[in-house]
């Protein structure tokens, strides 16, 4: 068969003509005519792998069925999508999946997003016409974040896909074959002593309840309801633009307000920002690279926000852990500054103070349990949520985002910049720094305040800047498979930049591992123009222009970088072995 | 397990072998007959991984797909029994009944004396002599459980 994208093919489907470039799929051509042909292991973002053979087809040509995702329209005659004879093998197929499923629907994590759930009540399945061959092997929570289910495995290869060709993590990959197939690590270690990093992208990639995250709602319902603490919330940037996804709201949608609505009525005491201590990271770090630059510190200087990363470095890289710049992460600067200076500027004592997070996130519940994040002497950050578990607890305390009014943020840790909004998406942390650090080298005012070189959905980003005469390089990645090639450029010297932006998860925290299902390239793109948006309407948009910010350090931090700020805001790092 | 090996012995041998991801199944089939026990452990796994350019979870996938390689330690002599259809046609469920009475051990088991396994093979197209087994690359057919126990005498007399 010969691909000639430049070439239109015309087929027609279930009768209707359609004209679709050479090389496009069945799935893709009858999309685009607004035929959903079901999938289980087909998503757009990965390869093509026909594991599930859900979407079978009839075929004039070969009068048989065929899977469309990965079956050419240059290779078929007129295309059937709904005869009896594909409703049946459908049927079938799903049967047979499901003949090998525990179908503990009621207590699965998933139940309500699963896609086989979905297929299921599609198809009209009731009795089963194949016996069951299910056997329970037992959960595995080896770790702080991540929960492995295996029982409720379909075999479709999506987390290995989002684990290996996409992250190049290589934790999870197939093992054994026939009857036996499965999917597991190397040697079946336990994940944390593999290369997993708890980014979550395989969690967000599994169809059914195999995969989930740690689920937290519990403790935080437990916080809520215990009238001795004080219970504030911090929610990430990339949150607000993800969250509306679980409402009905439109891709991208900023539900700031009704987000901070639903969260009081879950009962915080106060609803914080984590934009806020982005603004704290950027004075933080800006004035960390403006020393590296200045006192020839190691350069390039890489961020350190993303946990997944961070989690990288210290297990595949440990020899480059000097590169990563020292700052803790927003949301771990956040809970140190909870935990003393808002603690006290309220008269609440420590121990009663309860700080849970809403991340879009998975290796943040890894992250606030290590033993570097207790600086303010106890735990800084209580718990973290995930974008879905604040969904499912704004839905089960009877609410609903959409029928919220707007309110505002508390303070004095709620008022943010612009440049702390921009976090969330690739790109973000870096613009966000350059716009400070610009300002206060340079002590003028740039003439355009979006530095849109680094933005943008390209797998690595380059700009260069003039800092009073000096050009500084930098540069922005997403995806651990584009910062290794990063790293390794680095390592053999065969490039000079001084300043690198790297987050963990493809397009940065809106394509996190713990937002909600169905993430698509193109909704993470919408995400990332809501927080563009944000950016845009804010009244702030440098960090050091924050006057919560400059009240923070004239009250209690004294200077950045200084002493107190060393204390709380600044972490290390240590080699992990792996397996 | 290679554990007599030094990393160094067993790069050699993978060099030896044409260390590309081409050769990657002679290498391990190679790493597996200078084995006592028959497999490739782990550090042997991971050591060709690395030098060929593979995870360590893709070495795993490859190691658990090919039914001729093994990751767990087996016999000295592993027994395979042909378990296609046209050697349980002609009656291998009674071959592996003869050998399990006589090792005393299940299909995918070792003896305690550590001297023999027995396990499954797909057809290697010895069909007109099944049922057939194979131990030490020779395949054995027409078998009769004198030939089957006289198979076993001689490899404990070795």
């Amino acid at each position: 068969m010969h691909i000639d994208p430049n070439k239109m093919v015309t087929i027609k489907i279930d009768g209707i003509p359609v004209t679709v470039p050479s090389g496009t799929t069945i799935l893709e051509a009858a999309a685009k005519i607004g035929i959903k042909i079901p999938t289980l292991c087909h998503h757009p973002d990965m390869t093509v792998r026909a594991f599930c053979r859900v979407c079978v087809v009839e075929d004039s040509w070969s009068r048989r069925l065929k899977t469309a995702c990965n079956n050419y329209v240059d290779e078929c005659g007129e295309v059937f999508t709904n005869t009896p004879k594909v409703r049946m093998a459908r049927k079938t197929i799903l049967e047979m999946i499901l003949a090998n499923h525990p179908q503990d629907c009621l207590s699965c994590p998933k139940s309500g997003k699963c896609e086989l759930q979905t297929l299921a009540q599609e198809y009209n399945l009731k009795e089963n016409s194949f016996d069951s061959v299910f056997t329970r092997v037992p959960k595995q929570e080896d770790n702080p974040a991540l929960v492995r289910d295996m029982s409720k495995c379909i075999k479709c290869g999506r987390c290995v896909d989002a684990c290996q060709a996409i992250q190049g993590t290589n934790a999870i990959g197939y093992q054994n074959r026939s009857t036996h197939f499965s999917i597991g690590t190397a040697f079946d270690h336990p994940l944390n002593s593999t290369a997993c990093v708890l980014c979550g992208q395989c969690v967000a990639a599994c169809p059914v309840g195999a995969l989930s995250e740690k689920d937290d709602t519990e403790r935080v319902w437990d916080a809520l309801q215990n009238p001795d603490l004080h219970v504030v919330v911090q929610v990430a940037p990339a949150v607000r633009v993800a969250i509306g996804d679980d409402f009905g709201l439109p891709k991208g949608s900023v539900a700031t307000g009704s987000m901070v609505a639903a969260m009081r009525r879950l009962g915080f005491d106060k609803v914080f920002d984590t934009n806020f201590a982005a603004d704290l990271t950027i004075m933080e770090e800006g004035t960390e690279l403006l020393n590296r630059l200045q006192n020839g510190g190691k350069l390039p200087m890489i961020t350190s926000c993303s946990p997944g990363w961070v989690n990288y470095v210290e297990k595949v890289y440990p020899d480059m852990m000097d590169n990563l710049s020292s700052c803790k992460s927003p949301q771990q600067m956040f809970g140190a500054i909870a935990k003393t200076y808002y603690a006290e500027k309220m008269g609440i004592p420590k121990e009663k103070m309860f700080v849970v997070s809403i991340m879009p996130c998975i290796a943040k519940k890894y992250e606030c349990q290590r033993p570097e994040m207790n600086d303010s002497g106890a735990q800084d950050v209580d718990v973290v949520l995930t974008t879905r578990e604040l969904a499912k607890m704004i839905r089960s305390r009877g609410l609903d985002l959409t029928s919220l009014p707007e309110e505002e943020f508390d303070n004095p840790l709620g008022l943010a910049s612009g440049a702390g909004a921009i976090f969330g998406t690739s790109g973000g942390v870096m613009e966000a720094a350059l716009r400070s650090v610009y300002a206060i080298v340079t002590g003028k005012e740039a003439g355009d305040l979006d530095f849109v070189g680094v933005r943008g959905h390209e797998a690595i980003k380059e700009a260069s800047l003039d800092l009073n005469g000096t050009t500084v390089k930098v540069a922005v990645t997403s995806g651990l498979k584009n910062a290794k090639i990063l790293l390794d450029k680095i390592r053999a010297g065969e490039c000079d930049y001084q300043f690198i932006e790297v987050m963990c998860c493809p397009g940065g925290c809106v394509g996190g591992g713990g937002q909600p299902f169905r993430t698509t390239a193109a909704i993470k793109a919408q995400r990332m123009d809501g927080l563009y948006r944000i950016d845009k309407k804010s009244t702030y948009r440098q960090s050091h222009k924050n006057p919560e910010i400059q009240t923070l350090y004239k009250e209690f931090l004294g200077e950045p970088n200084g002493h107190k700020a060393h204390e709380l805001l600044h972490t290390h790092y240590t080699k992990r072995e792996i397996q | 397990m290679l554990k007599h090996f030094s990393d160094e012995e067993i790069l050699a041998v993978v060099e030896e072998n044409g260390a590309c991801k081409e050769n990657l199944l002679a290498i391990l089939l190679k790493l597996q007959d200078l084995s006592p026990q028959n497999y490739i452990d782990e550090r042997t796994a991971n050591l060709v991984a690395d030098r060929v350019g593979l995870s360590h979870v893709q070495m795993y996938d490859i190691l658990t797909f090919y039914a001729m390689l093994e990751t767990k330690p087996r016999g000295k002599y592993v027994i395979e029994v042909c378990n296609s259809a046209p050697c349980y046609a002609s009656k291998s469920d009674r071959v592996v009944a003869v050998l399990e009475k006589e090792l005393g051990i299940k299909v995918g088991e070792t003896t305690p004396d550590g001297l023999f396994s027995v396990q499954y093979m797909p057809c290697n197209g010895y069909c007109d002599i099944g049922p057939v087994i194979r131990v030490q690359g020779r395949t054995h057919g027409n078998l009769t459980e004198e030939k089957i126990k006289e198979i076993i005498q001689n490899l404990r007399n070795a």
